[in-house]
């Protein structure tokens, strides 16, 4: 607690670790393009497995499950859900990137919509496309 | 059988999921056509499974209506460490409701949707196995597993039977859900982070007791996963992705996924009407009314007879969050009978757009003049009745749902807006139904031949099956409010559902881990399970 200098404690780097990959992984989110956009969930899923992690609260000294009564036990439950977060990530990702392949090859753009962007977008063009999306 | 009977809450999520790993080992038709043998067996098998599912959403239902609250323990690790399925009224109702939707869909599909793409029965079971998961599980991160599990499913459904349209509107389906997926797990892990549980039990007894410095990440927490389950519900402003998506999606598809936005308003109505009561309430009921106004809106402006219709879905979640936002026993009642109802005759209004866009030849379900239809009586007849029944009008169900919830508004401080907005949406759902059904039936090109043959027996009787379950409920109106009024009181009954799930702590002492407070846990509050006690001085947490 008064041992370790405040800017440099644990929390400190884990919360702006957590903070930094999230807005990343936000920033490659909201880009159009479908390689991003799998690995900024990606980044998303390392960010948020780390916030539940941290859910159970940085414990030092503590035992991880079991203790002979001495030590304080840190909270396995965070990593067992972390665990699963995991597992369901991955599966998730794998599927992902399969679908964002396949929609490049069916479609032949690598765009989310599918198509690329018509850009800078003219009045005329904008009513069209919205009549396109409306069918 | 009493063995049997004890592991009777299980048997939801365990059926299909064996179905759908036996319906894998079948194989696939290899895309052969319409009456492969392999098709065949699997059509078979699914359907017994099926039927066999609602057999026993019956007998919890007729067990839970007793007023037993059947907790089922996985593994028997005691709650809340241990994960529990409880079936309570509620429980039972949306379980009967899934198999009462799935069944006919699932003889939709073996008219021949089935054979339009791959291992289409395994993934059916598959999201079978995520809704009844859902429905029964009594733990917020069990919840969010069952929500990956029937997600997933759907992911796969939704393409079902590919094109370009489909995998376009697929991976922002697909995006979009995975994004929804991570914040579920940071609202569930700050929910956690707070109280040290995820039972929804525990949660309940929990959530009060928060220290007011903690309050806020609690809401926060609890406002994340209205933000989740208002994304699956399609809650304004997160309604957007819904029309496309349902309207891309295969007839059958879209049907069964009919139930998939009511696990949505399932979650919100267990976590944010129960577990973590009050904590979105003034907000739920403005969305929901802006829901309402902006799913009819979208049904006066559709210009496909299944936009229309996947607008209307967004339109009756929006009344049903209406009344779960109304919170209290009878405005539950009325979310409950409403909800029953709306998702039979959506699910049965997908089934019978495709049935009509099938008839009009390269027009499909365009609201545009065609060529007459094979079968306009039929078809007219039922949409007349659907529209009719999601307008609410007497003597259909919907009408007893929506004076349900008019009568469960009254004296709240905005009833006002709730009677004006249901009664509006109401009389523009009529409008946009009737100015459809004038289009398709009676705007007809002259000089035009019956292009198409009529529809199969089969996909009508599926068809005709859901939008009459939706018309039965008026004949069984009147047992269905006893049992809804019964599960709206049992739902906020929380010191019965203490005694039931956790029984060892009772509802007084209700804390069941080490929530973090800095300190050395023995300075704490009384732990319920004998943890090793910190007796040795240690330098504790770091902070």
């Amino acid at each position: 607690m008064t041992d370790v200098a405040p800017l440099l404690s644990m929390e400190f780097l884990l919360a702006s670790g957590i903070g930094v990959v999230t807005a990343t992984a936000l920033w490659l989110l909201l880009r159009g393009r479908s390689f991003a956009v799998v690995l900024g969930l990606s980044l998303l899923g390392y960010g948020v497995n780390v916030f539940i992690f941290v859910m159970g609260r940085l414990w030092r000294d503590a035992a991880p499950i079991l203790s002979d009564g001495s030590r304080l036990l840190a909270d396995p439950l965070p990593q067992a859900l972390v665990l699963t977060a995991i597992v369901i990530g991955f599966a998730t990702t794998g599927f992902l990137i399969e679908l964002a392949l396949r929609s490049n090859a069916d479609n032949g753009s690598d765009h989310v919509d599918g198509a690329e962007p018509v850009a800078p977008v003219p009045p005329a063009a904008h009513a069209a496309g919205t009549a396109e999306n409306a069918r | 059988m009493s063995t049997l009977s004890s592991q009777l809450p299980v048997l939801p999520v365990l059926l299909p999921a064996a179905t759908a790993i036996v319906l894998l080992m079948l194989g696939d038709n290899d895309g052969s056509g319409h009456d492969h043998p392999r098709l065949r067996w699997a059509r078979a098998v699914a359907l017994a499974s099926t039927a066999l599912g609602g057999v026993i959403a019956l007998l919890l239902a007729l067990q839970a209506d007793t007023g037993v609250l059947a907790v089922y323990r996985l593994g028997d690790w005691p709650a809340p460490f241990g994960i529990v399925l409880v079936v309570d009224r509620l429980a039972a109702l949306m379980l009967l409701l899934s198999a009462a939707v799935a069944l006919p869909v699932l003889l939709y599909a073996s008219g021949g949707w089935d054979a339009h793409g791959r291992h289409f029965h395994a993934l059916f079971q598959f999201q079978l196995m995520g809704l009844n998961g859902a429905f029964l599980t009594g733990d917020l991160f069990n919840l969010f597993v069952f929500f990956e599990v029937l997600l997933i499913a759907s992911y796969v459904l939704m393409m079902h039977g590919g094109g370009p349209q489909r995998l376009r509107v697929g991976l922002h389906y697909v995006v979009l859900n995975l994004v929804a997926s991570a914040l579920f797990l940071v609202g569930a892990a700050l929910v956690y982070g707070v109280t040290g549980t995820l039972n929804f039990t525990d949660l309940a007894l929990r959530a009060p007791q928060v220290p007011p410095a903690d309050a806020a990440l609690l809401q926060a927490g609890a406002l994340l996963l209205l933000v989740v389950f208002g994304f699956k519900a399609a809650l304004a402003p997160l309604s957007l992705w819904l029309p496309a998506t349902y309207a891309a999606s295969s007839a059958p598809v879209a049907a069964l996924f009919a139930i998939m936005t009511k696990v949505g308003v399932y979650a919100i109505l267990r976590v944010h009407g129960v577990a973590l009561e009050g904590m979105a309430v003034p907000l739920l009921l403005p969305l929901a009314l802006v829901t309402c106004i902006v799913g009819v809106l979208g049904a006066l402006a559709a210009a496909t007879l299944q936009r229309l219709v996947a607008w209307l879905t967004v339109a009756s979640v929006g009344t049903i969050l209406a009344a779960v936002g109304l919170a209290g026993p009878a405005a539950w009642s009325a979310a409950m009978v409403y909800l029953v109802h709306s998702t039979l005759v959506v699910a049965g209004l997908f089934l019978l757009a495709e049935l009509v866009a099938a008839q009009r030849g390269d027009v499909g379900g365009l609201l545009q003049p065609a060529a007459p239809l094979a079968q306009p009586t039929l078809l007219g007849l039922l949409l007349l009745l659907a529209a009719a029944s999601s307008a609410g009008l007497p003597p259909l169900p919907g009408f007893i749902g929506k004076v349900m919830l008019l009568q469960a508004a009254w004296g709240h401080a905005w009833a006002v807006a709730v009677w004006v907005v249901v009664l509006a949406v109401g009389f523009c759902t009529l409008v946009g139904l009737a100015r459809a059904g004038s289009v398709l039936f009676w705007k007809l090109l002259p000089d035009t031949p019956v292009v198409a043959a009529g529809a199969s027996p089969r996909l009508l009787a599926a068809t005709v099956s859901l939008l009459a379950g939706g018309v039965l409920l008026s004949v069984l109106a009147a047992p269905l409010t006893a049992y809804t009024d019964a599960a709206a009181r049992q739902l906020g009954d929380t010191a019965a559902y203490a005694r039931a799930v956790l029984p060892e702590l009772g509802a007084e002492r209700a804390v069941s881990t080490q929530p973090y407070t800095g300190r050395r846990p023995a300075a704490q509050a009384p732990v319920a399970v004998p943890l090793p006690a910190a007796a040795a001085p240690t330098r504790g947490a770091s902070q």
